[in-house]
């Protein structure tokens, strides 16, 4: 069972995190329609948007706190919000601005909020050992944290996570390994390169339970976070996560999936995980009015988030070269004349 | 070398390419000619490379010589250095340079070392393909060229082509070359639709088959007063701020290094004799790196020659993603401008 309570803060951020990126995409494209230039409008660089996606990161950070780690990919946004990251500052870093997460340094791919303990990193399932270092410390020092890595599908062919999976096992640490499961690796589908049936199968190979939640419901993503934390916390090991997700948007944005068969696309415009639970919450006796509440209420977080990032000045460019090391006067040994 | 290669100049083409189209080009030709030559990578087949490096092979080639593979890097590099040594001629793609880092053992232990370690027993003629380079916003995971990461670990040979024409001759050589080729292609040249090039790497491109041999840098602009040594994108920048210089009575000797390994130390330290003034530019860091090696080059061989020497190159800093930051760290054209007047 989830409380109604739990349920509505659940909608409240998935719809959060969908309007934030419906809001990033028509951000992004200003000034890059009717051609794609990926240099042009007020979001510099690339943009991978996690629409569809939403129940597999709210779905588990129920169940953390501050203290808890969370990696994410290069897709990193929806789980940001979960895990409770500083939207306004988050939105000033995705636009470049001096007082992003990180001074502009780190963009949409490489978001550092060290108050709720999340990273993410570009690199695919490169986050895996660091979340494995977080827990490795929590156990050091006794206490009852746990980590989170999350990754897509595409990912779990990659040493960083098989090796990661073998050594949180043997070392019996308190990491959850969350797989996003979109079907498509950019443009690869599953089939073209694993016989695996599906990412859960993996943790069999390394003797740890793996658990496959095969659609995006966020009532059934809790409840597999829950037991998937709780033995975390418990100090009974890892365990790896496996969500059905759908990839809504293309792998970045410009992406236009010409790979894609339509039926596919449809079918991710079809099932959303939104929608999926509102009816539950209707089920529970909530009302559309209050539904209609919660939405306004996420939309004006994300506009004001919005407005503020891009009320925020550019970095200055000297700053460029500081942050190398904790101390600037360690000056670079080559790159000062 | 194969004895296919000849060399017909810059000729009269009459077709203008992108780099992509050219380097495509050349990969189906030798896919055509020789049934041992394939391309193993991520999104290389129905995508048609992410940044087109492969677009329109798989209208000509079946899915077993245009390969997806599971973005195991270390697997799938590592087999095309297994069946480099079994005698194939593998082209292997790591989609972006920074992506190295997860495969880096099969690349600098196993591709470029075997050939020594063998005593020359074994050899490994596979081409590694991987884009580079930054000026997009990509930040510090996705915008390095890492030309002094592969040209200092020995064992590879290492190219980087500007123009179209050279990015066919290049990849002709490194296909048929029996050592590994590391062919490092930026991603601002390509002529990709969602990320223009600008002016210069778009340039005719013959029908016909030719390599050019690596090792050979190209004089892309003769000049009295100042020598600059550059590579990839900016070899563009460095044309356009020549013809600003030249506004104001500077005349600029402009090379394109092409090849990092092996290096024509003769044609850059020919044109330092006559200017006795470098600046040598590249979009990797500072240190440690190309610049270094330029200067050391002329400095040993030739110092008496050189009056005045300056490097311009990416600060020893991660490339930072606002675009303030990126502007302030990648060298400009009017960064290029300010170091010749320095030394001029």
């Amino acid at each position: 069972m989830v409380s109604v309570n739990t349920q509505r803060e659940m909608y409240e951020q998935m719809v959060t995190a969908r309007r934030y990126e419906q809001r990033l995409q028509e951000e992004y494209l200003e000034g890059k329609q009717p051609a794609f230039d990926i240099s042009a409008g007020p979001i510099p660089g690339e943009l991978h948007l996690a629409a569809g996606q939403e129940a597999a990161a709210v779905g588990v950070c129920a169940h953390l706190d501050d203290d808890d780690t969370v990696t994410a990919p290069h897709r990193p946004h929806h789980v940001a919000i979960a895990k409770g990251v500083d939207l306004p500052k988050m939105t000033a870093e995705i636009f470049g601005r001096e007082t992003g997460l990180c001074k502009g340094k780190g963009g949409h791919m490489h978001l550092f909020d060290p108050d709720v303990n999340f990273a993410c990193s570009g690199i695919i399932a490169q986050g895996c050992p660091p979340a494995v270092g977080a827990a490795m410390a929590a156990d050091k020092r006794n206490e009852d944290s746990v980590a989170v890595a999350y990754l897509g599908e595409g990912a779990v062919d990659q040493g960083a996570f098989l090796e990661s999976l073998n050594l949180a096992a043997v070392q019996n640490l308190p990491v959850v390994f969350v797989v996003e499961d979109n079907d498509w690796a950019i443009s690869m589908p599953q089939d073209r390169v694993t016989d695996v049936d599906t990412p859960a199968d993996r943790a069999g190979g390394f003797d740890m339970p793996g658990v496959r939640v095969d659609h995006d419901d966020a009532i059934a993503v809790y409840e597999a976070a829950r037991d998937a934390v709780g033995r975390a916390r418990n100090g009974n090991g890892p365990t790896l996560l496996d969500v059905q997700v759908h990839r809504r948007m293309g792998h970045f944005m410009g992406d236009a999936e010409a790979y894609r068969p339509d039926e596919d696309s449809e079918r991710a415009q079809r099932l959303d995980s939104i929608e999926r639970l509102a009816d539950d919450l209707r089920a529970e006796g909530i009302g559309d009015d209050e539904l209609d509440e919660i939405r306004d209420r996420a939309e004006e977080r994300v506009e004001d988030a919005i407005a503020w990032a891009k009320d925020q000045p550019e970095p200055d460019p000297a700053a460029a070269h500081e942050d190398v090391f904790v101390d600037d006067t360690t000056a670079a040994s080559g790159g000062e004349d | 070398m194969s004895e296919r290669a000849t060399d017909p100049g810059t000729g009269d083409a009459d077709r203008e390419l992108t780099m992509s189209r050219a380097m495509v080009d050349a990969v189906a030709a030798e896919m055509r000619a020789d049934d041992e030559v394939f391309y193993v990578g991520e999104d290389v087949q129905d995508y048609g490379g992410i940044f087109d490096s492969t677009e329109g092979l798989l209208d000509e080639f079946d899915r077993d010589r245009v390969m997806d593979v599971p973005i195991s890097e270390t697997a799938y590099v590592g087999a095309a250095v297994g069946a480099a040594q079994a005698g194939m001629r593998p082209i292997a793609e790591i989609m972006f340079a920074d992506f190295v880092g997860v495969c880096l053992d099969q690349v600098y232990n196993q591709m470029a070392k075997n050939t020594y370690m063998s005593g020359g027993a074994v050899n490994v003629p596979m081409v590694l393909t991987t884009a580079v380079g930054g000026e997009y916003n990509d930040a510090a995971q996705h915008s390095q060229t890492l030309y002094g990461l592969f040209s200092h670990l020995p064992g590879m040979k290492v190219v980087v082509p500007s123009t179209a024409y050279d990015a066919k001759g290049l990849m002709h050589a490194a296909v048929r070359d029996d050592d590994p080729v590391v062919y490092m292609f930026h991603k601002r040249l390509m002529g990709i639709g969602w990320m223009p090039a600008p002016e210069g790497p778009k340039t005719p491109v013959p029908d016909e088959e030719y390599a050019i041999p690596l090792g050979e840098a190209d004089v892309k602009r003769e000049g009295e007063d100042v020598t600059v040594v550059t590579l990839g994108l900016h070899v563009h920048r460095a044309m356009q701020a020549a013809e600003q210089l030249a506004d104001g009575g500077v005349d600029t000797e402009v090379i394109d290094l092409r090849s990092l390994v092996p290096f024509d130390t003769e044609t850059v330290l020919e044109s330092v004799e006559k200017t006795g003034k470098l600046v040598v530019v590249d979009e990797d860091y500072q240190s440690f790196g190309v610049t270094g090696e330029v200067v050391a080059r002329v400095a040993e061989r030739a110092p008496d020659s050189l009056e005045a020497v300056e490097r311009v190159a990416l600060p020893d800093v991660p490339i930072p993603f606002s675009r303030p930051l990126e502007k302030e760290v990648n060298p400009q054209v009017d960064d290029i401008v300010a170091a010749v007047e320095s030394v001029e």
